[in-house]
């Protein structure tokens, strides 16, 4: 199996403020002004998130660390969903 | 411009400018109660232009611009003057206000708390503020709810009552007075309108703001119920309410989320005014 070579991280600082609601998260993302509502795993996804880059493994063993995922988890589901971050600019990916 | 008169309308202050004399006098006989700014600066210019060359005469047409304008807003009939000024008006604080955060709602207010009710047009919002307004509360606004982007408090912008079509009726056996009625402007691009000058303790108390106590999404011609929305569908219909959300920024997004954490929000749905003037003193007297 080919693992990937790319790294995920996010902007430091306070670039993204929270607000929890009923649930949900508002997310505001500074840099670019934008308001985002978002549901789990997204608040869990960007909590697993450093400034440092780290290869998907890394991010789902500390997803791993804090809920109970089973071994074995699905990377690739994780993947579309950092993918789908990156997208919105809330995530950095290396390349 | 030829004619021109400075209003005061909550917070806000317009110079309005038109080529014909009557639309100014229509709004001077419509405003009169309010107070003219001191010093006569506006925050906004409203200009009625004839829509081209000759228009001020042959079959006289106005193109509305200002400060904010619409660049493909087709030219209204003279005789829609009043109404021009007004939606210019309105165009101005929906492009260019950013002292608040501005909701389009309607509110009323009562023991110094509001309600603030919004929703789609024809949702009923604006009659029902207006007949609040008659009915012991006190009419804010039909148009706009302006939030304090530091307190969250709402202010009034209590300018004309648009009333629409069956509205019209609805609030003339509300309101006795016929001087508070406009003229009948028939066939407007919003159907039949008239104006309807709020009530005297509305305009006196017009720099007056409330705290925000309760938000409703009211829906006419729907029968009876009441159910709660969450935070988070009130948050994303509440952005998509407001015309200067995304303007505002960190501060709105503060302004907005500290509104829809603190206010309780329920949908009503209502078949008719009186079922609607019911429901909301039922829910208000039920409020903690």
């Amino acid at each position: 199996m080919v693992q990937s070579a790319r790294c995920w991280y996010r902007d430091g600082g306070d670039a993204l403020i929270r607000r929890e609601i009923d649930g949900l998260t508002l997310l505001y993302h500074r840099p670019s002004g934008i308001t985002h509502i978002a549901d789990s795993p997204v608040p869990e996804i960007l909590d697993a998130l450093t400034r440092d880059p780290q290869p998907l493994e890394a991010i789902i063993t500390r997803l791993a660390h804090v809920f109970d995922l089973p071994d074995g988890s699905d990377t690739r589901g994780l993947e579309q969903h950092l993918e789908g971050l990156v997208a919105l600019g809330l995530v950095r990916v290396t390349v | 411009m030829r004619h021109a008169i400075t209003l005061g309308i909550g917070p806000a202050r317009f110079r309005v400018g038109s080529a014909w004399e009557q639309s100014i006098a229509a709004l001077r006989t419509l405003y009169a109660d309010y107070p003219a700014p001191p010093d006569g600066i506006a925050d906004f210019t409203v200009r009625l232009d004839p829509a081209g060359p000759g228009r001020r005469w042959w079959r006289p047409s106005i193109t509305i611009a200002g400060d904010h304008m619409l660049p493909d807003a087709a030219p209204m009939a003279l005789r829609h003057g009043l109404l021009a000024a007004e939606m210019g008006m309105n165009l101005q604080m929906a492009l260019g206000w950013r002292r608040h955060l501005l909701i389009h709602a309607s509110s009323v207010e009562r023991d110094g708390r509001a309600l603030v009710m919004t929703g789609e047009s024809g949702s009923g919002k604006s009659t029902l503020a207006a007949m609040l307004g008659e009915r012991g509360w006190r009419f804010m606004g039909d148009e706009f709810a302006l939030i304090d982007l530091v307190t969250g408090a709402v202010h009034p912008f209590p300018r004309l009552v648009s009333l629409k079509n069956d509205a019209v009726a609805v609030m003339r056996s509300e309101v006795p007075d016929p001087a508070r009625f406009g003229p009948l402007m028939e066939a407007t691009p919003k159907g039949d309108i008239v104006h309807l000058v709020p009530p005297p303790e509305a305009i006196a108390r017009m720099a007056e703001p409330a705290r925000p106590a309760l938000l409703l999404f009211p829906r006419f011609g729907f029968t009876p119920e009441v159910r709660s929305v969450g935070k988070g569908e009130a948050f994303m219909r509440l952005t998509q309410a407001s015309t200067n959300y995304v303007a505002l920024g960190e501060a709105g997004f503060d302004a907005l989320h500290r509104f829809v954490d603190r206010v309780p929000a329920l949908a009503l749905d209502y078949p008719d005014s009186a079922a609607a003037i019911e429901a909301v003193e039922r829910i208000w007297a039920d409020l903690p």
